[in-house]
């Protein structure tokens, strides 16, 4: 069974960047899944940068639509890994767009290669996917926190971190009339 | 002080109220009912008077509220009718902080610094459900109502509240110009006082038993005052 099987398109735009595909990483490092009639492919954070480059250099996905992250943390049925770092690249002559989903084991400091060397307009939108779930990009020029404040320690769209916080939002001095 | 300087004459009272004086940091007799004091009441009037129609808001417009508040100074409403028309944006220039919309944690030390850039006497205005109370932002990165941190003379109730409530705390703010306050006294002095007793309120509160949302706190994972930090208490995630 090769990795576009479970696949239902009748017209297949995404038929020739697939075998591509296939065919430069074999199978088993990745596989397709069809929601919504988007084509996703899922892959494992170590082989993730090697997909994007061969979609970027050779297959004209020219364009980084959408970098984003997930945590599934207690998700009703799921069998993959906890985070999800979710890619979406667009062929700018083509128009084709594909979803790339890389996993990410449990692990309170997840890594996954940087693409700011493929897509440098990747550098913000990592930024906050470290900010808000603490997974590190290696190779990001500059790896900081962009939403929450410098001296914030947690990652708060992790599941696991309550909605309401842990008080940082109080933590601060209380000037009254009388000191100002 | 020229007081001083002049001899060791008994401190004078500038103000009609107890405790307040110059050149003494005790609390003195309130003064008998003299001529000068009935003049320091006019003169104390006056400047109220003078206060209170010539508020110079600075507009810390942080969401949808702002929006309300531009419509306040546009000419169907008309904030120039009540002397409160010179929005500056340096708060230097100002007396009036009116905080109108969410304040997220990253912003109150900003928020905080404004206030204490403001020159006294200054007033605040907590506008609408977000500013005073957090609103439906009950999340970890907004400040459930800014006067945990800031001192606030009015509070808009109204999401956003319409421009007559805001014109309507500006009246209120008005007669609490009018009701406080000296030509000597740098705020108000029934609020200092009223500040006071707040602040007592709040130490009791902590150190006594807790409220209903300090149990919610703890359900939450908050971090109490001198207690452990607990990752979503007992809840199932
Ligand atoms: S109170 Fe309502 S209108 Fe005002 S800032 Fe909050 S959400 Fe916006």
């Amino acid at each position: 069974m090769t990795a576009t099987a479970n696949r239902s398109d009748t017209i297949d735009k995404h038929a020739a960047t697939l075998a591509d595909l296939e065919k430069h990483f074999g199978s088993g490092v990745f596989t397709c899944s069809n929601f919504l009639d988007q084509t996703r492919i899922h892959v494992s954070a170590d082989r993730a940068f090697e997909i994007l480059a061969r979609l970027k250099n050779s297959l004209g996905f020219s364009m980084l639509v959408e970098l984003g992250g997930v945590d599934y943390l207690g998700y009703p049925q799921r069998s993959r890994p906890r985070y999800e770092i979710v890619y979406i690249v667009l062929n700018l002559d083509t128009t084709e767009r594909l979803i790339v989903r890389a996993t990410l084991a449990d692990h309170p400091s997840p890594e996954i290669a940087s693409v700011v060397p493929l897509w440098p307009g990747a550098n913000w939108m990592e930024r906050e996917v470290y900010d808000m779930y603490g997974i590190r990009f290696i190779g990001h020029p500059d790896l900081r926190r962009i939403l929450m404040p410098e001296e914030f320690t947690a990652f708060p769209l992790r599941k696991d971190y309550p909605l309401r916080g842990r008080g940082e939002r109080h933590n601060f001095t209380r000037i009254a009339r009388s000191d100002s | 002080m020229a007081v001083e300087a002049e001899g060791n004459h008994a401190p004078e009272i500038l103000t009609n109220l107890p405790g307040v004086g110059v050149g003494s940091g005790e609390a003195l007799e309130p003064p008998p009912n003299t001529f000068i004091t009935r003049a320091e009441d006019v003169i104390d009037y006056c400047v109220n008077y003078g206060r209170k129609y010539s508020l110079w808001p600075m507009p810390f417009a942080t969401a949808c509220c702002g929006i309300e508040l531009m419509a306040v100074g546009a000419s169907r409403f008309d904030i120039a009718r009540f002397g409160a028309e010179v929005m500056r944006f340096s708060p230097r220039q100002c007396d009036l902080l009116i905080v109108a919309g969410r304040v997220v944690m990253k912003m109150l030390p900003v928020l905080q610094r404004i206030w204490l850039q403001m020159p006294e006497p200054k007033w605040c205005i907590s506008m609408g459900a977000c500013a005073s109370t957090g609103g439906i932002f009950d999340t970890y990165a907004v400040v459930q109502g800014v006067d945990r941190f800031i001192p606030v003379d009015a509070y808009i109730p109204g999401c956003p509240p319409r421009p007559e409530q805001i014109l309507r705390s500006i009246l209120d703010l008005q007669g609490k110009i009018q009701r406080g306050g000296s030509l000597n006294g740098t705020a108000l002095p029934e609020m200092v006082a009223y500040e006071k007793s707040l602040e007592a309120k709040r130490h009791a509160l902590a150190a006594g038993k807790t409220t209903l949302e300090r149990g919610d706190e703890e359900r939450y994972g908050y971090r109490l005052p001198g207690g452990q930090a607990q990752i979503g208490g007992g809840e199932s995630l």
